[in-house]
């Protein structure tokens, strides 16, 4: 070891692998030193493990809420119940449709991985139409649950109905802007690393909300109906 | 007196004239019991207080000593600038607090099963029931067994153990008599357990400590223990007397007011308080439709 | 088409607002006025508001925190003095209605938007500096974390002039803070400024767990991170964990309080106690995401001014872990006077008394860092050792309050005020001023004045004794915290008594406001053109003061615990550096306006969420929507830094090097 306060540079002379979230691909090769972090991790892997915290506090805010309707499911004022709202039927079209969606989603992946711009364009809107359905689905339920005398404002019960279906129904929205979004830019710039990035984040988030749509269909619709 | 302990601390001029101060002040508070639970959780406070002093005390000094010695400018300290582990002492350290925490711990268990509030009090005497509703911003006190109520005033007699029962028609709030015993929360649409018991003779003070609004500081209600023969001539004198406490004067009085003087009611409607606890805008009458607050049912 | 919004909004007959309003109205505008005239603004756009670089940030975080500590402050005073007065049959000079405000504004404004922004500023500043990296893992994001929270503290300041602040406390519970008990705008600037703050808190924590964990130097393992990191590690664990349950809970109560929900209303089925549990579920974790960080600033501090590594290091890192999990586990003792039961309680407080043995260890580390160690007591070290003392005392007081018997008497009495001062204050806030005059020489280049610093901890130490121990007193004297006005003489004296502590911190914060001053204009004095004034032991003390903006023109090889300090004093012994390296060119990301301009809509669509204007939250929306879209459309997101810059950079940091290695040479 020489005793220096400087560091000896091993690096490949033609690149700078330490920028910001490059280079080393977090092996780091011979210049590991210690018990085997090697450096910045590469930028993709930052990028998916930043996306993935981000997730888990999106899980984590969804749990305060499934937490909040587990508590107020029987709170129902007087008004109805959930055996006697929901439509278990329309549930089931519509996780059908997020549980497709998610499969063409994940098919835009791996066309967007073989560089097919055709191929990914079309899974994505294909995933995008599926949520379309499935957010038109839930719309129209909101809607005749209105009708029928039983919104938000009924009970505690709605209230939490609402909201935990309803904070779904917002993400799916989110998620569908930003498909939109995402669908431009690969048809403008193509597949550039960036934009890789983000169509992978896009199919963490979307595969996300179908994690959490599967937790939601069981505890309020399947549950409910019982 | 237990406050004077942050002496320790560098600001040790301030202290003295703390305690000075409030040597006098301490009538009236917690450290002042006047019933079997607040002499209990007194105790309690005080134990606890004791244990953890023992340790405390010792490091705050030792945390002084040891910065003073090794100053840079001491020349007889030793310097050991490699020392940096050390298997044994870190086991005391790890042991000494968790040790601490083991008996606090059992103190703190034992203490929250013993003074539960919705635990009756041991007693010869039969307890009497109380129900309190708070209100924007007063007290309101039910005998159930009388058919009488009182408004910012409790009368108990002494020696007896109060059962509490507790709701609130508005925010919440925390039913709090510090000489007699801990506190409670009052919410809307639930009811909480308090049962507590003055000794002697006396006149206690009594207050919110959940802060509900602009006329909380004014929340305050006085406790009058007194002896039962005392006390059987107040709930005779109140009893039959005006106003009544029905679904009008209810709805009445369920308007926001601060620092309400002291009244009775020489009668209440049965089933009042599970109508407040219900949400219910007023008791249920003969014909049992819902009444409209402010209308005479 | 203005909503609720009108000219009642604006407080004229209340002198003591519209004053304080007019007063701040025209400071802000003379500071204005003289940046444009002295034609500032193209530097501090292009250097400052769209800077992505986390030193900047960090810096701009912490003067927030400084700022708002001024604010939060005024608060306090209005309050002491008040009390001070309102015994008896004097009213004091607050109403109810303004009381309550300052109260809640008090709490809100000194836990968001002082104490959050400044831990989170030094975690930004510090972190990837002593990881040996050139900055965050997402340094545009970093850039929107710290404009949404600036957009949540314009927000809050704004209520001072248009409309009011909540009355409810700083926690907002309800049914209080429901629309029928709180009719005005109060609540909904604090659930909106919160929010929109929080999402701030949000991001950024996502971005400095994935900096600690993926981001680090070579070599630069787990257990050889340096205390602080950490700490910072475990406290942004807990922002991930915690903050989420906050906007949902804050989002609860924003459906009832604007469409009618009945989360937590009286009526409706709905239950305010599910409030209380959520709210704390996320304020339990609040504490220790304030106070972790300044653990490790004080194991940062207390290690260099002792000449010594830190003491256990890894029963440190155990203990710092330990405390992030268990910090979930007791959110119950804030409210063990809700009649849960008797196992409820006492599982709570048991647990609570749990978290004082970590806490414990880490004060018996210090103590022995101490140990054997040559302490110079420069002011961060005062900071350190006044903390430790009063910490102590104010855990004592918190373990006596997870008594589930004993907090029936003392909830939400003075005795808990001063407690939770006693831990904030004495804690978190002594250790950001540890960091902040530690840290200050390296975002600078300078030392800030030492007498005027050594003044200021004397100030706020005597004073903070003076103000809470009082308060001690006078909760076990039976007075409630929130009351605007007392019956009982007996108490006027120990609320005079605290009053004067408050003048003494006072003076204490005028004696730091100076210290900024005089160190400015005596900067040439205090130069560090070392890079590392105090003998540091971490790789932040290899680079410049202040650090150029690549942090290290070649990523250090971290060789051991201590990065920094084994090679310094191998380097000092043979009084030689390395060779030179090859210098490479650096690449590094732009800055941009996103940040600025994404806060500038929250800030829209919050003001006209409050407000009820509706055309204008939609507006603000589509407006956030299409910065997000020519954020994504930017063509380069990076620049480069010539290899003959960085050289001519590191030259002189070598140059610079090379007389510490002659100062430093050995006897």
């Amino acid at each position: 070891m020489t005793a220096t306060t400087e560091w000896r540079d091993t690096r490949p002379p033609t690149s700078d692998p330490h920028r910001i979230g490059r280079g080393a691909g977090g092996g780091g090769g011979d210049r590991v030193t210690g018990h085997g972090a090697g450096g910045p991790a590469d930028k993709r892997t930052v990028v998916g493990f930043g996306f993935w915290i981000f997730l888990l506090s999106d899980i984590v805010m969804f749990s305060a809420i499934f937490a909040t309707y587990a508590v107020i499911e029987g709170a129902t004022d007087g008004g109805p119940t959930a055996r006697q709202l929901f439509d278990i039927d329309n549930a089931w079209v519509e996780t059908v449709c997020l549980l497709f969606s998610s499969f063409t989603c994940g098919l835009a992946t791996i066309a967007a991985e073989r560089r097919s711009a055709v191929w990914t364009q079309v899974f994505l809107l294909a995933t995008g139409l599926l949520g379309a359905v499935f957010l038109a689905l839930e719309l129209r339920e909101f809607i005749d649950l209105i009708g029928r005398g039983a919104g938000p404002q009924r009970s505690a019960f709605l209230s939490g109905f609402f909201t935990l279906v309803g904070c779904h129904g917002l993400h799916v929205t989110a998620g569908l802007l930003w498909l939109g979004t995402m669908m431009a830019q690969v048809w403008t710039r193509g597949f550039k690393p960036n934009i890789a990035r983000r169509l992978m984040c896009f199919s963490l988030f979307w595969h996300a909300l179908d994690i959490i749509w599967v937790a939601l269909f069981t505890i309020v619709y399947l549950f409910g109906v019982r | 007196m237990v406050r004077e302990r942050p002496s320790r601390s560098r600001a040790a001029t301030a202290m003295p004239l703390c305690i000075l101060l409030m040597l006098p002040g301490c009538a009236g508070g917690v450290l002042d019991p006047r019933g079997p639970v607040s002499a209990a959780e007194k105790l309690i406070l005080l134990n606890s207080l004791a244990i953890m002093l023992a340790i405390v005390i010792p490091t705050i000094i030792g945390t002084l000593a040891v910065a003073w010695w090794f100053r840079a400018s001491n020349t007889r300290a030793r310097y050991r600038p490699s020392w940096s582990y050390s298997g044994r002492i870190e086991l005391v350290t790890w042991s000494i607090p968790a040790m601490v925490v083991l008996l606090l711990g059992g103190i703190g268990w034992v203490g929250s099963h013993d003074l539960d509030p919705p635990k009756p009090l041991v007693s010869k005497t039969e307890p009497i029931t109380v129900q309190v509703v708070s209100l924007d911003w007063k007290w309101l006190f039910i005998y159930p067994d009388l058919g009488i109520a009182s408004v910012n005033r409790l009368v108990v007699p002494s020696g007896t153990p109060i059962s509490f029962q507790l709701t609130s028609a508005t925010v919440m709030n925390s039913f709090f008599v510090p000489q007699l015993g801990g506190q409670i929360y009052t919410m809307a649409g639930m009811t909480t357990r308090l049962h507590l018991q003055a000794d002697r003779p006396g006149s206690y003070q009594g207050l919110s400590a959940q802060f509900s609004g602009d006329g909380f500081s004014r929340m305050r209600f006085t406790v009058d223990a007194v002896p039962d023969a005392q006390f059987a001539r107040w709930a005779a004198q109140a009893k039959g007397g005006a106003p009544v406490l029905d679904a009008a004067s209810y709805a009445a009085l369920r308007e926001p007011s601060q620092g309400l003087a002291p009244f009775t009611y020489g009668a209440v409607a049965p089933g009042l308080f599970d109508a407040i606890v219900g949400q219910k805008p007023a008791p249920p009458s003969a014909d049992a439709t819902a009444s409209i607050p402010g209308k005479k049912v | 088409m203005l909503g609720k919004l009108n000219w009642s909004a604006i407080p004229f007959g209340e002198p003591i607002p519209l004053v304080t309003g007019c007063v701040v109205v025209l400071v802000l505008a003379a500071v204005l006025g003289l940046i444009t005239l002295k034609g500032w603004w193209p530097y501090l756009w292009r250097e400052w508001i769209t800077s992505v670089d986390h030193k900047r940030i960090g810096v701009m975080y912490c003067m927030l925190a400084l700022v708002m500590l001024l604010r939060g402050f005024s608060d306090a005073i209005m309050m002491r003095s008040h009390l001070a007065i309102a015994a008896g049959t004097s009213q004091g000079y607050l109403p109810p209605g303004h009381y309550d405000q300052i109260f809640s504004a008090h709490g809100t404004i000194m836990i968001f938007f002082t104490a959050m922004p400044f831990v989170v500023g030094l975690m930004n500043f510090v972190v990837p500096l002593q990881l040996g990296v050139r900055d965050v893992a997402f340094p545009t994001l970093n850039s929107v974390s710290f404009w949404l929270t600036a957009s949540g503290v314009l927000l809050t300041n704004m209520s001072l002039v248009i409309g009011e602040f909540a009355r409810t406390g700083w926690l907002a519970y309800p049914p209080l803070s429901e629309l029928r008990f709180s009719p005005g705008v109060g609540v909904d600037y604090y659930l909106w400024s919160l929010q929109i703050a929080g999402v701030g808190t949000l991001l950024s924590g996502i971005n400095l767990v994935t900096t600690i964990l993926k981001m680090r130097a070579p070599g630069m393992t787990y257990t050889r991170m340096p205390m602080f990191c950490w700490t910072a590690l475990a406290s942004n664990l807990l922002i991930v964990a915690a903050f989420p349950i906050l906007t949902a809970t804050l989002a609860m109560l924003t459906l009832d309080r604007y469409l009618g929900f009945h989360f937590f209303t009286n009526d409706g089925g709905g239950n305010a106690m599910m409030y209380i549990n959520l709210i704390w579920a996320w304020g339990h974790p609040e504490v220790y995401i304030l106070v972790l960080p300044v653990f490790g600033v004080f194991s940062e501090v207390i290690s260099t001014f002792s000449g010594k590594a830190l003491f256990g290091y890894r029963s440190m890192v155990l203990a710092t872990m330990c405390i992030c999990v268990l910090s979930f586990l007791v959110w119950l003792h804030h409210f063990f006077t809700m009649g849960a039961g008797a196992d409820v309680n006492g599982f709570f407080g048991v647990m609570t008394m749990i978290i004082a043995v970590p806490t414990g260890v880490k004060i018996f580390n210090w103590l022995f860092t101490m140990y054997g160690g040559r302490v110079r007591f420069e002011v961060p070290m005062l900071w350190s050792v006044g903390f430790m003392v009063t910490f102590v005392i104010g855990g004592m007081t918190g373990v006596l309050l997870a008594v589930p018997p004993a907090d029936f008497m003392l909830h939400n009495s003075l005795f808990l005020v001063a407690h939770f001062h006693n831990v904030i204050i004495g804690g978190v806030l002594f250790g950001a001023f540890a960091g902040y005059t530690y840290w200050f020489p390296k975002a600078f280049g300078f030392k800030l004045h030492d007498g005027l610093g050594r003044a200021a901890f004397w100030c706020w130490l005597t004073g903070f004794y003076i103000a809470f121990m009082p308060l001690y007193a006078l909760g076990l004297m039976g007075a409630t915290r929130r009351m605007q006005h007392y019956d009982d003489m007996n108490w006027q004296p120990l609320m005079i008594a605290a009053f004067v502590g408050a003048l003494i911190i006072l003076a204490g914060i005028g004696c730091q406001a100076l210290q900024l001053v005089v160190s400015i204009r005596q900067r040439d004095r205090n130069r560090d053109l070392s890079g590392d004034p105090w003998d540091g032991r971490s790789l932040e003390w290899s680079t410049t003061s202040p650090p150029p903006p690549f942090n290290f023109a070649v990523l250090p090889d971290v060789q051991g615990e201590e990065a920094y300090w084994g090679v310094k004093q191998s380097a000092i012994e043979d009084q030689r550096l390395a060779d030179e390296p090859e210098y490479e060119p650096i690449e590094m990301p732009r800055n941009t306006a996103t940040g600025f301009v994404t806060a500038f809509f929250a800030t829209v669509t919050g003001f006209a969420l409050i407000w009820h204007i509706w055309w204008l939250v939609i507006l603000g929306l589509v407006g956030a929507y299409a910065v997000f879209v020519i954020f994504a459309w930017r063509e380069e997101e990076e620049y480069v830094i010539p290899a003959d810059k960085v050289a001519a950079i590191d030259r002189e940091r070598r140059r610079s090097r090379e007389q510490l290695l002659a100062a430093r040479r050995p006897a």
